[in-house]
């Protein structure tokens, strides 16, 4: 038997990414909405994602260290085109992480500071993930238009980021917070949304390879499957979450879990649209897949590793279940 | 070599980089293993000052390594943006071993943190120390990656050539290259000296402002006596990776040693101004066949000089005053450390001026380790892999526009974290383990003994 190792790889660096982007993006939502709480409830947001943000960001280590080990041509054209975005992320990365330790340890204007600088480092790296996001889908083309469409990309993602981080709040928070939480959640679905129905009706327009795809009778009507679903999910979050709003009773798990279903939707859209490629129009997988041989190598302990990973991260989920409270993690 | 070309502005950002983000894990890596110290002594005793230390320095872990974790994500991707050449002549061995790096390390350290910062009163205290002692583990694991590559492209081995890139032969020869127990063991060592001096150093500074600290007191014992214990070990290991370079990287040690002509009965330089252009050294004083009898134990033994190599020579004014301020930082901390250990066993606290001089030496160990890396980096030059690959033949299409203000960007942004990481870090010793942590930790202090029992 023959393994299709370049297609295994492009299986494992997608559901890397997907973690990544699903586990951080709720740590990036909450210091997106930080300014939206005050100093106590400021406390109780980073209380509820202090434990996980490292590990989560080391989902996005693999997922791009995955890519460069299986598709080392491809990363060069992909980070090369993206360079300064990436600059960006990574700087708003960097201030958002040391900004955990920072803000608790400074006191005065200094703790404000750095609260500002957890806003400004996650919004930042939000938006410049969903930027690459649009350039690549687009196979960073230039042009204004271009520019705008990875730019919406961008804005959409922030909002896809607020949803996730305000349903994981719900989950993770109380009382007033709670409330507040959830109208967050509404907000943040309702810009989905509108991000979702843009970059929808903008993709096919900006790229022929997508029109075909999305177009192509009568494989289109069970495409039409993943749009249905997406939308199933939205509702479901918006009525959840306004079960709590009425004061009924709710499993506190149902919006976050409707969220997770909406990213993991567009996220099959996205992996639909773009296969085979991994350079959209350029470089498809088989053509930019490293050597067998390195392959091979990573496959068996990413294989061995994998599972232990996520055993203990299952433990650390564990541990830190149940309701954050304030400077409980300071 | 224009100052502002792609290469060099490439480079730089690099340095930058890299430089920053060493000084982090070689103070967290041995640090972790001080936090296992404090947690088993704490565990044993149930003594509530084990604990406060413990409580102490797990916040300086914390902040230590986030700051790692940061800019180390910024390391994974910049092997691709920036040298593009790199990866795809060498990234089916550099790969593979970054990629074990994650797996094997980066989750479990990640994770376990959480359990260890945040979770004591969550999980048993067994528990506990096992997160604690899993997190040094995964500390040094991630260590073993790092340097296994980074020593594969000193000296690199167990590789073959297919379809015009390399791939591994032999893992085994690839991870344990000629030069790897040596720099592990360097390098592992400088992580421990470094751990130490911030311990002690910070602990003194506590003890000058507050003189009954009885935590401060007991981790400024700890800083000192591990001090003490892998200093001598280090300068012998340091010497062994010395004989192994001149083995399999003699051009680096021609460098360090100023030697620019071949010959026989060479002597030892120990003050020179090296002129790169003349190729020779001005003001020299030397010790007459000083350099035969310390590389090969033999005064008139032929040593290879720089001409020997030529072109492909390092830049030697770096090297040399790079290796010279290594081993002087590292001798000042033996003496230092060793005057430490001599009055600890006295018993009392030790004088101010050895205070005072503890907190001068705080961070000695990032000079020393700085040094030492920009010897080692610097001498393999002007290859990126030693006899395979040139540094600038992997340096990748960035404009240079990009690269500036990627650059202006780098150096901003660690300028900040660096300035907001010593403040925080002089303020948490300056005020100690605290009264409330103490208090907090005698409920806790009657489980563990319960516990211990």
């Amino acid at each position: 038997m023959t393994l299709d190792l370049p297609l295994v790889f492009t299986v494992l660096i997608g559901t890397a990414i997907l973690a990544y982007v699903v586990l951080d993006g709720y740590d990036l939502g909450i210091g997106m909405l930080m300014p939206a709480g005050d100093a106590d409830e400021q406390s109780v947001m980073v209380a509820a994602i202090a434990p996980f943000w490292d590990a989560n960001e080391t989902w996005l280590v693999l997922g791009v260290g995955l890519l460069l080990v299986a598709f080392p041509v491809a990363y060069g054209v992909i980070f090369g085109a993206l360079y300064l975005a990436v600059v960006a992320m990574l700087i708003g990365l960097m201030l958002r992480g040391v900004a955990f330790e920072f803000r608790v340890k400074a006191e005065g204007w200094h703790r404000e500071l750095w609260n500002w600088l957890f806003w400004f480092g996650s919004f930042i790296a939000s938006l410049a993930q969903g930027f690459m996001l649009g350039r690549y889908i687009t196979g960073f083309e230039s042009g204004f238009g271009y520019l705008v469409y990875a730019l919406m990309v961008g804005g959409g993602l922030c909002g896809g980021y607020v949803l996730l981080g305000a349903t994981w709040l719900v989950l993770r928070s109380e009382g007033a917070l709670q409330r507040k939480a959830i109208a967050w959640a509404r907000w943040g679905l309702a810009w989905v949304a509108l991000g979702v129905a843009l970059v929808s009706m903008a993709t096919p327009l900006v790229s022929e390879t997508v029109r075909d795809k999305w177009f192509d009778f009568p494989r289109t009507l069970g495409l039409m499957l993943l749009p249905a679903a997406s939308i199933a999910a939205g509702v479901w979050v918006w009525k959840t979450t306004g079960c709590f709003a009425r004061g009924e009773r709710a499993a506190e798990w149902k919006p976050f879990a409707g969220a997770v279903a909406i990213f993991a939707l567009a996220f099959i859209g996205l992996a639909y649209t773009l296969f085979p490629y991994v350079v959209m129009d350029r470089l498809t997988i088989w053509d930019a897949a490293a050597h067998s041989s390195s392959l091979k190598a990573v496959l068996a302990g990413a294989l061995l590793v994998l599972p232990f990973i996520v055993a203990y991260t299952a433990f650390s989920y564990r541990v830190f279940r149940g309701k954050a409270r304030k400077g409980q993690y300071e | 070599m224009e100052p502002t070309d792609a290469l060099s502005l490439a480079r730089a950002q690099f340095g930058l980089n890299i430089a920053f983000h060493i000084l982090f894990p070689t103070l967290t890596i041995g640090l972790a293993w001080i936090l296992v110290f404090l947690r088993v002594k704490y565990a044993r005793t149930g003594d509530a000052t084990w604990l406060a230390a413990y409580k102490l320095w797990t916040k300086v872990f914390a902040l230590s390594f986030a700051m790692g974790v940061v800019s180390g994500i910024t390391m994974a991707f910049q092997f691709g943006t920036n040298w593009p050449g790199y990866m795809n002549r060498v990234g089916n061995i550099a790969g593979p071993l970054l990629a074990y790096e994650v797996l094997t390390a980066f989750f479990l350290e990640a994770t376990f943190l959480g359990v260890m910062l945040f979770g004591m009163s969550r999980v048993p205290g067994w528990m506990h120390l096992t997160a604690t002692l899993v997190v040094a583990i995964g500390t040094t694991i991630s260590a073993f990656w790092i340097l296994a590559l980074n020593s594969w492209m000193q000296t690199p081995a167990g590789h073959v050539a297919a379809d015009g890139a390399l791939i591994a032969g032999d893992w085994l020869q690839v991870i344990f290259n000629p030069s790897f127990p040596y720099r592990f063991v360097h390098m592992m060592l400088a992580s421990g000296l470094t751990a130490a001096f911030v311990t002690a150093g910070l602990s003194a500074w506590r003890l000058l402002r507050a003189p009954g600290d009885a935590a401060a007191l007991r981790t400024l014992r700890t800083g000192i006596v591990i001090a003490a214990v892998l200093a001598p070990l280090q300068i012998a290991a340091g010497d062994l990776h010395g004989l192994n370079t001149l083995e399999h990287q003699p051009a680096k040690i021609a460098a360090i040693e100023a030697i620019w002509k071949t010959g026989k009965g060479v002597p030892l330089v120990l003050f020179a101004l090296p002129d790169e252009t003349r190729k020779r050294n001005a003001f020299a004083i030397e010790l007459p066949k000083g350099a035969s009898l310390i590389l090969k134990h033999d005064p008139d033994a032929q040593i290879k000089g720089l001409d020997a190599f030529a072109p492909d020579t390092p830049p030697v004014a770096p090297l040399f005053f790079g290796f010279r301020l290594m081993v002087a930082v590292g001798v000042a901390m033996l003496l230092l450390a060793w005057t430490g250990a001599w009055w600890l066993r006295r018993g009392t606290l030790p004088p101010k001026w050895l205070l005072w001089t503890f907190a001068g030496f705080t961070f000695s160990g990032w000079v020393a380790t700085l040094a030492g890396w920009l010897v080692t980096e610097m001498g393999r030059q002007p290859w990126l892999v030693t006899g395979v690959l040139r540094t600038a033949e992997a340096v990748g299409r960035i404009s240079e526009a990009q690269l500036g203000a990627s650059l202006t960007g780098y150096a901003a942004t660690y300028g900040v974290m660096l300035l907001a990481y010593i403040v925080v870090l002089t303020h948490l010793a300056g005020n100690g383990a605290g009264d409330a942590d103490v208090a907090q930790a005698a409920p806790a202090a009657q489980s563990a003994k319960g516990e211990a029992a």
